[in-house]
């Protein structure tokens, strides 16, 4: 009987060594970009700092978790005088609300190497939930994160007054993220 | 009497009325505040200036194939003349062109209207964007010696010379 006990646990202590989970992340080569439409104008934009704790193993997903904080004076729309605008108080008002941040509830398994996260996103107080389809792909101990999703900026008060309109900046904002995540042996 | 044909007088004045709108407007929302209305002029102002390029092209191709009246004017004029007009084909349609390209280097598509995208002729490049503009605005500021030239020549022509020279480009004549 103790002996029984004794092989099961070093089983299962053979097995969680070769499991592998997703828990590095590497900033250098992942990527926060959002794309939205000025005037009828298609543009893009990143931000430069964001940080995120992932632990991801495909097996299990139960487990699977992601907490990710963006750095919103960071953010970089192609021109210094917008980002400076966008950093104030009618945008983010980035110096009362440094960070917006996601913090994953669950992800469920789509087919394939497609997923669904969903998750809180708190910016500027406001928190919504959000869900947004994710693709992995891993290559050795690499794995590559993308997914897409929309919020409506208006709903957490990014663009207060004379913003508000969305016919200059649309309401929609397009959300992509690309998280290259390095994986490490876990013992448990 | 010599006078320009019908469709060289309507280019002449249409383009001159809406330089007098876009160089202006250009110089008013360079200035503002970064605001929806600061947004909203820019993209006037280049659908304006657009509306120009292509204006100004239609001009081209009709001066090409029309030649102006005959005019008998002293040697030294007719040179000046002749120099300042080609100058100001060249800056009508360059001035427009570098909008285009500035806005294109700097990211910011131009979509006529609202609705028709023009291609990015030049790909995102931000210190090019800010050689451009700096072009652009250069060109402008050229234009506008030349601009003041040119009037009061036409000025001179009518009320010192007494001559055909205003005439012959005004609407009735
Ligand atoms: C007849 C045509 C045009 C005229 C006379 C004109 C004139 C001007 C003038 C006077 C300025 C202000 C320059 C300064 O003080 O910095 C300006 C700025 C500007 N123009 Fe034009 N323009 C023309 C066409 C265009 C076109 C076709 C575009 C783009 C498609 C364009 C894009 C711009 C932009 C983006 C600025 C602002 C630069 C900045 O502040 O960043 N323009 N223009
Ligand atoms: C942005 C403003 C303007 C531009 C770019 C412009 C440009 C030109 C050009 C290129 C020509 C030569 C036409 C040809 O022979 O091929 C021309 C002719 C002429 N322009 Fe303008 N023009 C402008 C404004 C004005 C104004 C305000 C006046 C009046 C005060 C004026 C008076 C004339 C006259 C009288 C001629 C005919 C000259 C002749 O008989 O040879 N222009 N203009």
């Amino acid at each position: 009987m103790n002996k029984h006990i004794i092989t099961s646990l070093l089983l299962l202590a053979a097995g969680s060594v070769q499991a592998v989970e997703y828990n590095q992340l590497q900033a250098a080569q992942s990527a926060l970009t959002f794309g939205y439409k000025q005037m009828g104008v298609p543009l893009t934009g990143k931000f430069n700092k964001f940080s995120a704790q992932v632990s991801f193993d495909p097996a299990k997903l139960a487990k699977a978790q992601a907490h990710i904080d963006v750095v919103l004076a960071s953010i970089d729309t192609g021109s210094t005088d917008a980002d400076e605008e966008v950093a104030g108080r009618q945008w983010f008002n980035a110096k009362t609300y440094p960070l917006a941040t996601f913090t994953s509830s669950g992800v469920t398994a789509l087919g394939g190497n497609r997923y669904q996260a969903t998750g809180k996103l708190s910016i500027k107080g406001r928190t919504m939930d959000v869900t947004a389809p994710v693709t992995f792909q891993s290559e050795g101990n690499r794995g590559v994160f993308d997914g897409t999703f929309n919020i409506k900026r208006l709903a957490y008060a990014i663009g207060e007054g004379e913003w508000t309109d969305v016919s200059t900046v649309a309401d929609e904002i397009q959300i992509k993220f690309h998280l290259v995540v390095l994986a490490a042996p876990v013992k448990k | 009497m010599n006078t320009y044909t019908r469709t060289a007088k309507a280019l002449h004045w249409l383009i001159a009325l809406m330089i007098f709108a876009v160089f202006p407007l250009g110089l008013y929302m360079h200035d503002l505040k970064l605001s929806p209305v600061k947004l909203q002029l820019y993209s006037y102002h280049k659908w304006a200036g657009m509306t120009v390029l292509l204006l100004v092209i239609v001009r081209l191709l009709w001066r090409i194939t029309h030649r102006p009246p005959a005019l008998s004017l002293p040697r030294l004029q007719q040179i000046a003349s002749n120099a300042v007009h080609h100058l100001l084909y060249v800056l009508m349609f360059a001035i427009p062109l570098s909008g285009w390209l500035m806005s294109s280097a700097k990211g910011f598509q131009t979509v006529l209207f609202g609705i028709l995208p023009l291609p990015d002729l030049l790909a995102k490049d931000k210190v090019l964007g800010h050689t451009l503009e700096n072009v652009h605005q250069s060109l402008n500021y050229l234009l506008l010696l030349l601009v003041a030239v040119h009037i009061a020549a036409a000025l001179k022509h009518h009320f010192i010379d007494r001559d055909q020279v205003l005439t012959r480009m005004l609407p009735k004549s």
